[in-house]
């Protein structure tokens, strides 16, 4: 939402940006005034982004008083940096958490319908094409979340919903195509001036779901230091009080929903991966609402033989949807490989506005659920991907 | 038998390999350093192990992965763990050295992997770190592989998306990153850069074969030294360019 105020002290300035989760600009001169016609979404020297004043700023715009702002002394941190609810996440944990063994099971429009709304901040795990859980991401298109801010980690996931316009913000470590190159609509989003992104590296984003998983504030790390990269994500350092060595402090990313696909899991979302395990322990622990899909709903007896493989624990989990290739068109490692031919069709499709928009009617919207799609894709060519059995 | 024609993407990859020569450990990122890091493993570096930052750790690297999570990055492999454990690793100082690569580069080793412009108002967007600036900042010694084109070599970065030497002798420690890290060499198509403690600015170490120095020069947006002793790099021999073409990467994903 952007609200309509003026800075009567500026001649190039006039507005002031309310994206949903805190991109909010004060003027530090206080000339801030209501009323002004937005004119641009750019503000002027004197704004500053500021999101500790977010509450404050809301009421005082309704009012038409001065915004509180950071001050010179203490200023304030990127209002992208969402700051961490420590206790809040406890006290979450607590009360909206499911501790007992129950079934989960459900279809993916209903996990997407109860776990994610508008404005969520919410999270996919992946690496590349590899374990998207795509069927879920096609889901939140098809109900049309908006303003949701994205840890963007990704890939086919953020450009399908970066293209539908339901992403407002975005914390960003690497969307691109690898050996395929760059993502042509997030240049699109981004070289237009539609979408703000933060950088982050790889790292950095998933220590900061490690820290919430700790149950901590922040975590300090040795990376980030002395790169623009730092400078745009907000993160502050200090100095380490027993050895002097300066740090960046992560702060920790509470998501409000994390979708994961899995191999499998049972009824109660008891959850094994082979292989590789990505950020998947990271991001499981880090969020409030916890979607899983798995390729393959198993006995719990299957989960008990061996335990030591069980890297998310069913009180994490708040739904288990059953989504057989629910990757495609990227892998699942040890069952199916990538689809490259509808990787490239798909490529294709999103190098124009026109293409992509055809693409999303024809491979998202147009398709009720998961089943249609496979049915879509051709369950014979599915069968086709998989890897012979050892 | 008659001279083999060599591509520039086939010198760059040779020379990045030929300087692992006995080393231990690699962080490898996506496209050419997984040739490099596949090279050295079957020449001059069989006992390096590879690790890749999504968790797979010591893969023989039989088939050339084409991203850094997919199966085969820990095929066979020692382990296979996960993002936060392999970057930890390196932040423990466990791994040695790391490929890196970026659309721009400037004299210190800085690169430039997120946006070309401004970044709130860019011409381009790239794909943003991903792993590259944990890398930078935290295994010991970095190998910059770069294609030899001015516009991608200039005095200052759109973006300093990966720290180098920052703006040189102890700017990294001032800025908090562990001692002893950095740039090692900026390997192209065209020459080899070192950077020398007293200045940490590239400098011209080597010359890859039929390369002239004024060639270099032309496709080079900044100043740099000459070392004196001026280094004349060997071709790509057949055995390296054989092991390249035929079992590395038969299907030219990447050559």
């Amino acid at each position: 939402m952007t609200e309509k105020h003026h800075c009567p002290d500026c001649r190039w300035l006039e507005t002031r940006v309310d994206l949903d989760d805190g991109l909010n600009y004060s003027c530090q001169k206080g000339n801030l005034k209501a009323g002004a016609p937005v004119l641009t979404r750019t503000p002027c020297r004197d704004f500053s982004l500021d999101e500790t004043a977010v509450s404050v700023d809301r009421k005082a715009s309704r009012s038409g008083r001065t915004p509180a702002h950071g001050t010179r002394a203490n200023p304030p941190y990127s209002p992208f940096l969402k700051a961490a609810d420590t206790d809040g996440f406890r006290a979450f944990n607590r009360d909206e958490k499911e501790l007992r063994p129950v079934p989960k099971i459900m279809g993916e429009h209903e996990a997407v319908k109860r776990f994610i709304k508008d404005g969520d901040y919410i999270g996919f795990e992946l690496y590349g094409t590899v374990r998207c859980p795509l069927s879920i991401v096609r889901e939140v298109v098809r109900q049309g979340r908006k303003r949701l801010r994205l840890l963007g980690q990704g890939l086919i996931d953020v450009d399908l919903l970066v293209a539908s316009g339901c992403i407002s913000a975005l914390d960003l470590a690497y969307v691109g195509y690898e050996a395929y190159g760059l993502s042509p609509v997030l240049r699109r989003a981004v070289e237009k001036g539609k979408l703000k992104a933060r950088e982050w590296s790889n790292g950095a984003l998933a220590w900061r779901l490690k820290a919430a998983g700790m149950g901590l504030p922040f975590l300090p790390t040795r990376s980030m230091l002395g790169s623009d990269t730092l400078k745009s994500s907000g993160v502050r350092t200090m100095r380490d009080p027993y050895t002097g060595i300066q740090v960046a402090l992560l702060p920790a990313l509470q998501l409000d929903c994390a979708v994961i696909h899995v191999h499998r899991a049972d009824v109660n979302g008891n959850c094994q991966i082979d292989g590789i395990t990505g950020f998947a322990p990271d991001i499981a622990r880090a969020a409030k609402r916890l979607i899983v899909t798995a390729e393959e709903i198993v006995d719990e007896a299957v989960i008990r033989r061996t335990p030591e493989r069980t890297i998310i624990p069913f009180y994490l989990v708040d739904a288990v949807v059953h989504a057989p290739f629910g990757a495609h068109p990227g892998e699942t490692c040890g069952l199916y490989r990538r689809d490259e031919e509808h990787i490239k069709a798909y490529l294709k499709a999103i190098a124009t506005e026109e293409g992509t928009r055809a693409f999303l009617d024809e491979w998202v919207n147009g398709l009720p659920d998961h089943m249609a799609y496979r049915r879509k894709v051709g369950l014979d060519r599915l069968e086709g991907l998989r890897h012979a059995r050892p | 038998m008659p001279a083999l024609e060599v591509s520039a993407v086939e010198t760059l990859i040779v020379s990045a390999a030929r300087l692992m020569t006995g080393r231990t450990t690699v962080f490898v990122g996506t496209g050419l350093p997984m040739l490099a890091a596949a090279l050295a493993k079957k020449t001059c570096a069989p006992d390096l192990v590879c690790i890749f930052e999504f968790g797979g750790i010591g893969s023989p690297l039989d088939h050339l992965p084409l991203g850094v999570g997919e199966a085969r990055t820990f095929e066979r492999a020692y382990a296979a763990e996960g993002l936060t454990g392999i970057m930890e690793t390196a932040q423990r100082g466990l791994i040695m050295d790391g490929f890196l690569g970026g659309a721009q580069v400037d004299p210190w080793g800085n690169l430039n992997t997120t946006v070309i412009g401004a970044h709130d108002d860019p011409k381009v967007r790239l794909p943003g770190s991903g792993g590259a600036n944990d890398v930078g900042s935290l295994v010991w010694r970095t190998i910059i592989l770069m294609r030899h084109e001015k516009k991608r070599f200039v005095e200052n970065v759109d973006f300093i998306t990966t720290p180098g030497y920052l703006d040189g002798p102890g700017a990294r420690e001032r800025a908090g990153l562990a001692p002893d890290t950095g740039p090692h060499r900026l390997v192209t198509d065209l020459a080899v850069f070192d950077f020398p403690p007293e200045t940490r600015r590239a400098r011209l170490v080597a010359l890859q074969p039929g390369v002239a120095e004024t060639q270099v020069r032309a496709e080079t947006g900044f100043s740099f030294p000459v070392l004196p002793a001026l280094e004349r790099l060997p071709a790509p021999t057949p055995h390296e360019l054989s092991l390249l073409r035929d079992t590395i990467d038969p299907e030219k994903v990447f050559l």
